[in-house]
């Protein structure tokens, strides 16, 4: 896989307290570094290895990911949401790399 | 060798223990698909001639978790791959200067309910052609681009994207085309021989013992509406001719070469087999 895309599914809206579901995935390799290529030379790691999750700049759910973690990492969580406003998802890579998307919700 | 048995037993006497012995019979799921809210039919009457009374899609005899995977698209691994094949779809290649878009415009569109009536007759070639090699006859005749090796470059995200716009429609082959009616005899000639070291037909497996457990594998008809597959062992989409291959492999028999003559009779065949199940590419498998 070339390229790391986040994806992020959040209802559009939802009741004011309400608890939706969040459901994540990013395409990535999660190499962990304990392979070795053809020629038996190790293969660096290259991992996700934070995801963060804000609602209007509050932090809702964050975790460290680790070499065990397949290919693909998908995270699925709930939120409990007061008022309108933004997800914001954040992948921090081994690389230094950081893949961001961000989400609306209206609550009515 | 101790490693591997102890993996794959585990699992057997897990259930045997939550369910009690009744677990060995494992019947498939009484369950209905439902890929986003559009339902797939995986129970169909079987067509004239068929061994079975009902075809039957393998996601009902999958495990909770892996027949939830295929149900929605935002959690099938597969769905990456299919984008992957999107991207493929509107990129230029070759020295036509074209890409598939150029000439099919909306996949949605254009390929809706394609993937569902494939393999083809095809007279250029004079056998039956399936996607992925009209996706060749296309990047060689019409894009100047050079054709997939098999299972290399975009081959198996753009056969599975093509395929995916069929998501639903009833699998439907036409045996009056061309020769398609004789490479339906022979491919049901190679479903009925048996092979190998093993001396395993496909039937001995997908037929006699359908339904019933392989060590920790439970039997399915072993359809292919839903190819390529998102197979969880390999962790990618596989093709059908990769699964086939796999298939005579494990009968430890010599594998035939994928688009050869056998391998398309077989496609034919077992095409035909799976007739009136949705089409679910990609599928999600163990």
């Amino acid at each position: 896989m070339a390229k790391s895309k986040p994806r992020v599914k959040v209802p559009k809206s939802a009741a004011a307290g309400e608890v939706i579901t969040i459901k994540t995935l990013i395409s990535h390799d999660m190499e962990s570094g304990q392979r070795k290529d053809k020629d038996g030379n190790p293969i660096p790691r290259k991992i996700i290895n934070k995801f963060a999750c804000t609602f209007n700049g509050e932090p809702v759910f964050e975790c460290e990911l680790d070499p065990a973690i397949s290919a693909n990492p998908y995270l699925e969580f709930s939120a409990k949401v007061p008022q309108s406003g933004t997800f914001k998802f954040t992948w921090v890579d081994d690389d230094g790399s950081v893949y961001e998307a961000e989400n609306t919700i209206e609550v009515q | 060798m101790n490693n591997i048995s102890l993996f794959i037993t585990g699992p057997v006497i897990a259930l045997a223990l939550a369910a009690g012995i009744a677990a060995v019979k494992a019947d498939p799921v009484d369950d209905t698909l439902t890929i986003d809210g559009k339902e797939m039919i995986s129970r169909a009457k079987a067509p004239e001639g068929h061994p079975f009374d009902e075809v039957m899609s393998g996601w009902l005899f999958r495990t909770a978790e892996t027949r939830a995977l295929e149900a929605d698209t935002f959690v099938n691994p597969g769905m990456l791959e299919v984008e992957e094949g999107g991207a493929i779809w509107n990129t230029v290649e070759g020295t036509a200067g074209k890409s598939c878009a150029s000439c099919h415009g909306d996949a949605a569109e254009s390929m809706k309910d394609v993937g569902a009536n494939y393999p083809k007759w095809d007279s250029d070639s004079g056998r039956p052609i399936n996607i992925e090699l009209q996706i060749n006859k296309c990047r060689e005749k019409n894009m100047g681009a050079e054709p997939y090796a098999f299972d290399k470059g975009g081959q198996k995200a753009l056969t599975a994207y093509v395929k995916h716009q069929s998501l639903g429609t009833p699998v439907s082959i036409d045996l009056g085309q061309g020769e398609m009616q004789n490479w339906w005899d022979r491919g049901k000639e190679l479903y009925y021989t048996r092979t190998g070291q093993l001396n395993l037909s496909c039937a001995s497996c997908h037929e006699a013992n359908m339904g019933k457990m392989i060590r920790a594998d439970h039997l399915s008809q072993g359809q292919i509406n839903g190819f390529p597959t998102y197979r969880l062992k390999q962790g990618k989409l596989i093709s059908v001719h990769n699964r086939f291959r796999g298939c005579i492999r494990d009968t430890r028999a010599e594998m035939p070469k994928a688009f050869s003559d056998e391998l398309m009779a077989l496609e034919v065949y077992v095409t035909w087999r799976g007739t009136g199940l949705s089409v679910e590419t990609p599928a999600v498998r163990q």
